[in-house]
């Protein structure tokens, strides 16, 4: 098969029913790979890893933040390329997967937000600090909040999905600048604050400087939240089919009777 | 265009057009300030910057809800988006209007509203600049605002938390400005980057408004 008629296999799945019929063969196999590989990781990670030399066993809270703080960025972006898809060629399959991620990436930020504080406590000394990392991910939260709010507040289906993709579209845009502007506003305010350097070592995105004996587990755990987001996004959006469906329904009915 | 910038102007000015209660509104944020952080002048000097340009944000964003929402209700943004003028310029004389009622307003008032704060000296020329310079993207984000919020019955409320996690890049480098103004520091990285935030808004974000209103028009 060549690529451009791979490439067009690709939006059959544009067709909800085709959608709902694959998606419902591999649903199970993502469920149960995904507690499998959650459970593993963090059975490994919690129970056969040895304790930081400096953190302790606090340290085992990374199976956890790491994978949840991955999974809420690539969530919006996963909602990005979906919103393109449906400003570009109007499948509806695809707004609807917008939608249903939405509250699946809220979920994700507000746990690596409330990992991060429980982190935060014993080895920073606070809950809460005004690092550029944990503040963009707090004005995520928000632009996560708005988003939602949207599709909420709209009535006509279309005209939601059209609003909150080009929504989702700017936001991006405004949520880059913000991660940016926000490094900038930290170093303007407090010029090497301890905390924040400590921050920044041990940071979650210092991978590198993750020992081997950590990084595995932590790359099962990763794999596991990448296929329960899956699994999620699935569900929900054949949800939001369905939900699309009786209603639908209920207006035929209405002008038939 | 001119003629649209003028009405809009004129309705903004006469009865009931609410021209003024961004300002008042400035004011009393900006006298609460003090009633709730205690009358010390050093501590009020040492957020007054930062507590300026949050007043004249928040007093941006009080006046957006009328923005669009009346022309809506009188059908006369209808008129407007069938009118030989692409609804590009229609959104951007609408955000010029805006600017002109609500934004320099403010931007002419802070200084005043700097003495009470006892602001630092050097601190007033930059406020003042970095307020003339972040109040226009303001206002052209919040029409973004108001263009998708405008068919909704209580858009108030939604329009702000839309647009308030937009304000954060030009809130984080204006304030930085009239923050580093007001110590003394160099602040010409800050207002490079307010000056680029405002200039791309403008260049783009009509565009997005423009899209946005059709989908709510149709």
């Amino acid at each position: 098969m060549s690529i451009a008629s791979k490439a067009n296999a690709l939006w059959e799945y544009a067709n909800p029913k085709k959608f709902l019929t694959t998606t419902e063969r591999v649903l199970p196999f993502f469920w149960i790979s995904s507690a499998v590989f959650i459970v593993v990781g963090l059975v490994w990670g919690f129970f056969f890893t040895p304790d930081d030399y400096k953190q302790g066993s606090t340290v085992k809270i990374i199976y956890l933040h790491v994978p949840s703080a991955l999974m809420a960025i690539n969530c919006w972006i996963m909602m990005l390329a979906t919103s393109l898809v449906w400003l570009v060629r109007r499948h509806h399959v695809s707004a609807l997967a917008a939608r249903a991620a939405a509250p699946v990436g809220i979920v994700m930020t507000l746990i690596a937000l409330a990992t991060g504080a429980i982190w935060g406590q014993p080895m920073w000394g606070t809950w809460w600090a005004w690092d550029p990392r944990l503040t963009s991910f707090l004005i995520l939260f928000l632009f996560y909040l708005g988003y939602v709010a949207l599709w909420e507040a709209i009535e006509d289906p279309d005209t939601a999905a059209d609003l909150t993709s080009v929504l989702c579209l700017v936001g991006s845009v405004f949520a880059f600048l913000s991660r940016y502007a926000v490094n900038f506003w930290n170093q303007g305010l407090h010029q090497g604050a301890s905390v924040m350097r400590v921050g920044a070592v041990t940071g979650t995105d210092t991978e590198e400087k993750v020992s081997n004996i950590f990084f595995f587990p932590l790359l099962v755990c990763i794999i596991g939240f990448v296929l329960l987001f899956i699994a999620l996004v699935f569900y929900r959006t054949g949800t939001e089919i369905r939900a699309r469906r009786i209603k639908a329904l209920i207006a035929r009915e209405r002008v038939n009777g | 265009m001119i003629a649209l910038l003028k009405r809009d102007l004129t309705l903004a000015f006469r009865a009931g057009g609410g021209f003024g209660l961004g300002l008042a509104f400035f004011l009393i944020v900006t006298v609460l300030v003090p009633f709730s952080v205690g009358p010390q002048s050093s501590l009020l000097s040492t957020i007054a910057p930062g507590v300026l340009w949050l007043g004249a944000l928040l007093a941006c964003l009080l006046s957006l809800d009328r923005l669009l929402a009346l022309d809506w209700e009188d059908g006369s943004l209808d008129l407007l988006a069938t009118a030989p003028l692409p609804l590009e310029s229609v959104v951007t004389i609408k955000a010029l209007a805006h600017w002109i009622t609500t934004g320099l307003p403010l931007v002419l008032a802070a200084p005043v509203l700097g003495v009470l704060l006892n602001l630092p000296v050097p601190g007033f020329f930059w406020l003042v600049v970095s307020l003339a310079l972040g109040t226009p993207a303001l206002s052209v984000i919040g029409t973004f605002g108001a263009a998708l919020t405008v068919g909704l019955k209580r858009g108030g409320l939604l329009l702000s938390l839309l647009v308030l996690p937009l304000y954060v890049p030009t809130l984080i480098f204006g304030a930085e400005v009239a923050r580093r103004g007001a110590t003394g520091m160099e602040t010409a990285t800050p207002l490079l980057m307010l000056a680029g935030i405002t200039a791309a808004t403008i260049a783009l974000l009509p565009f997005a408004s423009a899209a946005v209103l059709r989908v709510n028009l149709r």
